[in-house]
């Protein structure tokens, strides 16, 4: 099937009325790359996927796939196929007809149709049922009816809008696997809009992170997990959550209340310490917190303490856990800890 | 017995307004039916049998009215339905702040009363200096004695069409936003997105506009009444439900017969639930209905 072509926004901006909803997006996919779009709602990934789609007209600003410039161009001559969130099948025709749905629009003949929506719902495990209507089937099933139906015309660009969100957690990890397994075999280029961290993490080359219309950070899964550029990413990415605290730099290191920590070079005035809940220490030496609750994941428990007015969550190991209400101490390993300036954005080594 | 006790009191109230203001009408013109009743026999009506629908069927004129009656029910419905559709589609396309008030317009006619709304078509269709058609078309004629079903059907359908369009931009609306990105992603132009996804998932809300306004239709003779009176001529426009109305309550002879009129109202209501049925079995009416989210 067909390889993937470069995909390249450049200054893409959409305003509905007064609300921007995307502000001056610059950013480039590369071919058979799948690059996830992450945010919570109203970010603008989605919008900004819809004017790769060409359903929405961007504002300002263009859309490029490979040398070719696509954004005054209807969605049907551009090439990309597209799964939604609900799917989308239409109700009336039979999973086969909704996967040759496209076909039959470019009046691809008959035999050739057969041949390629067979073939394609093979690839995705469903060819025993194209008979049925998308009300016949399961979550699942119609899911991968709808990918068969993006996959069918092998385009260059495939869109992924929330694909996986309403499935049931377990068929959820399996079809993730399965989209980056296909994505991959077929070259095609993808982008993935999601709000979950997760997903984004587990199953993009690179995670493009949203925030009110404006692009936070485009980087590896690792990048984001270990260099977040701004307290949004770092805030955003990972699971629980990184633990912010505000506090005022003081040249020879950073404090927030009574909690101080020494650090070699460090900026005055206002900022922001971040340290992630499986970097923090429970150990005997380190400053004194009081354990406030207690959640048993099964392999590994999350412990809210409160350490000198913040409260903090940390990520022990089953067997360490302490019982709630008891008195221990927290250690902040010097080389796992972030540090942001007043305005939220990083500061230290790129 | 008690099991029975709720559900007949939630249905009760309804049926007793069934039973009263639908069905013993129902009777009454069947009883009617089987007598003399008339003008001149008002006092003491006899029991004539079968005679009203022997003389009925025997009207060489019958022929006639059924015909006007099945081009105008026709006729009209397919105007109303297609244009119902039509408005319907268009005014969903374009941006809501031109479709609304577009909407509104067309249902100027079904606010208007009957009696204003026809004196406008009539003032519309007359002769030159008065009508505007006739100035329009540089031709003075009486339009409505030219072409008396052109008048009729647009008339009618001037003021059915709104009922299809409400319908159908309401079951549009309803079609999920994503259905119409996915048509354009897969490929379809706005035309083939209205031919093979918007009109079959409105497959529903067409039969149901079909089957309502077929039945209202039969029945409605208003605006012909008002329009032409049946004519012109001959039973120009006479259609069953005007034709039963003339015999029974307004005879040119000053003879209302309203064992004939009842007759041939009765004749009506068959016609009725003959098409009822027909349109309950191409609905699937079973499989329309759901299951009761109560237990009673």
């Amino acid at each position: 099937m067909s390889r993937g072509t470069s995909v390249r926004l450049q200054n893409l901006t959409k305003r509905f009325g007064r609300v921007v909803a995307v502000r001056d997006l610059d950013l480039e996919v590369n071919p058979g790359e799948l690059v996830a779009f992450l945010g919570p709602s109203g970010c603008g990934k989605t919008t900004t996927l819809l004017m790769i789609a060409g359903i929405y007209r961007p504002t300002a600003g263009h859309v490029y796939f490979g040398d070719r410039r696509v954004d005054p161009l209807h969605p049907r001559d551009r090439d990309v196929g597209m799964v939604f969130q609900s799917y989308a099948l239409y109700p009336h025709l039979t999973l086969f007809e909704n996967i040759a749905f496209p076909l039959r629009l470019k009046r691809v003949p008959g035999e050739e149709v057969k041949r390629r929506v067979k073939a394609t719902a093979e690839l995705l495990g469903i060819g025993g049922i194209l008979e049925r209507r998308p009300a016949q089937v399961s979550g699942g099933q119609q899911q991968r009816a709808a990918l068969a139906r993006a996959l069918v015309k092998e385009p260059q660009v495939l869109l992924l809008d929330e694909p996986l969100s309403n499935l049931d957690a377990q068929i959820r990890l399996s079809a993730r696997a399965e989209i980056r397994r296909l994505q991959r075999e077929l070259g095609v280029t993808a982008i993935l809009v999601t709000h979950d961290q997760a997903e984004a993490l587990a199953m993009a080359d690179r995670v493009a992170v949203f925030s009110m219309g404006e692009l936070q950070q485009y980087a590896t899964p690792e990048e984001l997990y270990h260099r977040p550029k701004n307290t949004f990413v770092a805030g955003f990415v990972g699971s629980p959550p990184m633990n912010l605290i505000e506090g005022e730099f003081t040249g020879d290191g950073f404090r927030s209340g009574e909690l101080r920590l020494p650090l070699r070079q460090a900026p005055l005035g206002r900022g922001w310490l971040g340290v992630r809940p499986e970097h923090l220490r429970i150990a005997g030496e380190g400053h004194p917190a009081r354990v406030l609750v207690v959640e048993p994941l099964g392999r590994e428990a999350i412990v809210i303490v409160e350490l000198f007015g913040h409260r903090l969550q940390i990520l022990v190991a089953e067997g360490e856990k302490p019982a709630p209400d008891a008195e221990v101490r927290v250690a902040f390993p010097a080389r796992a800890l972030h540090y942001f300036d007043a305005n939220g954005r990083r500061i230290g080594p790129e | 017995m008690r099991r029975y006790l709720t559900p007949f009191l939630f249905l009760g109230p309804a049926s007793l307004l069934i039973l009263l203001f639908f069905f013993t009408p129902v009777v009454a013109t069947l009883l009617l039916s089987f007598t003399d009743l008339a003008t001149t026999t008002f006092r003491h009506p006899s029991w004539v049998g079968l005679a009203n629908y022997r003389d009925l069927f025997a009207d060489p004129f019958l022929k006639k009215i059924l015909a006007n009656t099945a081009r105008y029910v026709g006729l009209t419905l397919a105007f109303n339905v297609g244009m119902g559709l039509l408005l319907a589609l268009v005014t969903s396309l374009v941006p809501e702040n031109w479709g609304d008030p577009f909407r509104a317009l067309w249902l100027l006619p079904r606010i208007l009363p009957p009696v204003v709304y026809v004196f406008i078509w009539q003032g519309m269709l007359a002769e030159a200096p008065m009508g505007l058609v006739s100035d329009l078309l540089g031709v003075s004629k009486n339009w409505l004695v030219e072409t008396p079903w052109v008048a009729v059907i647009l008339a009618n359908g001037f003021v059915g069409a709104s009922f299809g369009m409400l319908i159908f931009t309401s079951a549009i609306r309803a079609i999920p936003r994503e259905l119409f990105y996915a048509a354009a992603v897969d490929g379809a132009t706005t035309l083939q997105t209205i031919r093979r996804v918007v009109i079959p998932m409105l497959a529903w809300p067409i039969l149901f506009v079909t089957a309502y306004q077929t039945l209202s239709l039969l029945t409605s003779f208003e605006y012909i009444l008002l329009l032409t009176d049946g004519g012109p001529g001959f039973y120009g426009t006479e259609v069953w439900s005007l034709h039963a109305y003339h015999l029974a309550l307004s005879n040119y002879f000053g003879n209302v017969e309203f064992g004939l009129g009842a007759a041939m109202a009765a004749v009506l209501v068959v016609i009725g639930v003959v098409v009822s049925l027909f349109y309950l079995k191409i609905f699937n009416f079973r499989a329309l209905v759901t299951e009761p989210k109560i237990e009673v």
